[in-house]
């Protein structure tokens, strides 16, 4: 089978060639989370591509909607749609859109307007709870979401249910559109808050690290009676060394050089397994 | 006058009756249970209502989570923090994905009375109207409302009720009276102008009527319940058969039921189009009776404003 490093390299590769040859995207972000989608996507979570209606499903929302590129080549990878349509990602017409709908098989709901995730994984962990299943739901936010009032709203509401089934992961990339987002909007002391509303919170020193995040998600399954946040700090734009940690490519676009870089860095890091 | 009957009370005792007949349905409140009247639901089902404090816009957040379960949550609040506040989330997390929750604003219009302009939402069926394939409904009266409530509740899809505040009078208590959505009433026949109201304006205009016929004037008064979709052949038979419409609501006249016909009329059959209702103001703290008159919306006002509408026919 093949590592998940590996797999991480050739989806970001993927990600690379849709985001070049539309002219669009969040290549940033779409690096920084890769390990923590594929972690939930292979590891954790309980989905099945020829089941996706399972009522017992485990729910995943990607409330950093914007990032979507990587989501989408996870779910061709997990056998939600061929491989093939990544080509047709933002064609005109085209389902796989610049944000995430749920006329896309894998994917539960419509995100994109930042701060609504985690109150959408509120209401399926309650739903999940009235039907007593045992389902796990699962949102992904982005650290510059964060100051949205809304977030705290839904975070206050899942520890007053004591949602233990809701984990909500932060991509702690650092970085948002226009800057550091400690220069922007502090977050810090993020974890501190967190657990001021009652939340268990794990941070993860490397998020990009699959080990420290099975771990951190093995930990949050395990803790009863609140909800949990893996805050994993990543590296924007992780994998690419020019891309590395710089708010420009929150959405910038490689050039046909940087492409080419970008493409050699990729392909000699799955080569060597790295 | 006719009996008076609390619309909201009507509604509440509904969603108990359909939370025994539909397992799924589920209700929230944000702090205000007290005024959407949820108290028989809760009462009879403890486990499926929540209230969510202080936080509109995660209510909503919560309610389309559930609904992408297949629960059928009913989110309840002031139409001003239901249809104002949570707009993003009711427009991207709900009606965007086509999530069958059901939005309700209380308190709309001026009923909010001596809580003032910050309360008194007179934007919310424009608000509502805007969003692409929004269904959005007012009932005018508690008979209206119950039945508008299971008919919301039983079909699937995303809507938004505008309801008020206090007793308002039994208008629909008649034979031949039915209810679906999308299809509004002739409330009573005539041939030399219409008033197509909403909400308790329907009332108010049967009043207007009756003024209007002791001076010879034959009005015709439909209840449009349902501001979005708009009954179009209701609206074009109007135009082509009595050549003069009025419209009246407690509402923006920008945006609302005014909006909604004089773009169903200047497309179809173009006759004088008047609108009676909030001239794109805010509204005013005092007891909600003064804040009608006030602002013109009594029957005496909506009469003249018909007869305006009949002195501009060809
Ligand atoms: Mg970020």
């Amino acid at each position: 089978m093949e590592e998940l490093r590996e797999k991480a390299c050739r989806l970001r590769l993927q990600v690379l060639d849709m985001v070049c040859s539309k002219k669009g995207g969040h290549i940033g972000g779409d690096f920084s989370e890769m390990e923590i989608l594929l972690q939930l996507y292979c590891r954790e979570m309980n989905i099945d591509a020829a089941r996706p209606d399972a009522p017992e499903r485990d729910r995943f929302i990607l409330s950093k909607g914007h990032s979507v590129e990587a989501l989408y080549a996870v779910l061709a990878d997990r056998g939600f749609f061929p491989a093939e349509e990544l080509s047709c990602y933002l064609s005109f017409g085209g389902r796989l859109v610049g944000h995430p709908n749920n006329q896309v098989p894998g994917i539960e709901m419509n995100t994109g307007s930042l701060g609504h995730g985690l109150s959408l994984g509120v209401g399926m962990a309650l739903a999940a709870r009235l039907r007593g299943l045992g389902s796990r739901t699962y949102v992904l936010m982005g650290d510059g979401e964060l100051a949205e009032g809304s977030v705290w709203e839904a975070a206050m509401a899942a520890s007053h249910y004591g949602l233990d089934s809701l984990c909500a992961t932060v991509d702690r990339n650092g970085l948002q559109i226009s800057g550091s987002t400690e220069d922007v909007m502090r977050l810090e002391p993020l974890a501190e808050r967190f657990r001021s509303f009652g939340w268990n919170a794990i941070e993860v020193p490397d998020g990009n690290d699959f080990a420290q995040l099975g771990a951190a998600y093995a930990l949050a399954r395990s803790t009863k009676g609140r909800p949990s946040v893996v805050i994993a700090h990543t590296v924007k734009g992780r994998g690419v060394s020019f891309m590395e940690g710089r708010a420009k490519w929150h959405h910038g676009v490689p050039a046909e050089a940087e492409r080419l870089a970008a493409a050699g860095e990729l392909e000699a890091a799955m080569r060597d397994g790295r | 006058m006719n009996k008076l009957r609390d619309a909201n009370r009507a509604y509440g005792e509904k969603l108990a009756e359909l939370g025994a007949e539909l397992p799924e349905l589920v209700v929230l409140d944000a702090d205000l249970a007290a005024c959407s009247k949820t108290a028989p639901f809760i009462g009879r089902f403890p486990g499926r209502h929540y209230n969510v404090g202080i936080q509109e816009c995660n209510m909503v957040g919560v309610a389309a989570g559930m609904a992408a379960c297949g629960k059928i949550p009913f989110v309840n609040s002031f139409g001003m923090f239901t249809a104002g506040r949570a707009y993003d989330q009711i427009r991207n997390a709900v009606v965007y994905p086509g999530l069958n929750v059901k939005i309700v604003g209380f308190y709309s219009g001026l009923s909010n009375g001596e809580d003032g302009p910050t309360h008194q939402c007179v934007e919310d069926l424009a608000l509502m109207r805007a969003v692409p394939g929004m269904t959005v409904m007012c009932p005018c009266d508690a008979n209206e409302a119950a039945l508008m409530t299971e008919a919301a509740a039983k079909r699937q899809g995303p809507c938004f009720i505008r309801m008020g505040r206090g007793p308002v009078e039994a208008v629909t208590k008649f034979d031949g009276y039915s209810f679906e959505i999308g299809k509004g009433v002739v409330m009573r026949p005539g041939k030399d102008a219409a008033v197509i109201a909403t909400g308790n304006m329907v009332a108010t205009a049967l009043k207007a009527a009756a003024l209007l016929e002791a001076e010879g004037l034959d009005v015709r008064v439909i209840d449009m319940h349902t501001v979005k979709p708009i009954d179009r052949e209701l609206v074009i038979a109007a135009a082509r058969e009595t050549g003069a419409i009025v419209t009246s609501e407690e509402h923006n006249i920008l945006g609302g039921l005014g909006g909604a016909v004089a773009e169903v009329v200047g497309e179809e059959f173009p006759v004088p189009v008047l609108r009676h209702g909030m001239r794109d103001c805010f509204g005013k703290s005092g007891k909600h009776d003064d804040v009608l008159e006030l602002f013109g919306l009594t029957e005496s006002v909506l009469a003249g404003v018909v007869k305006k509408a009949v002195a501009l026919k060809k």
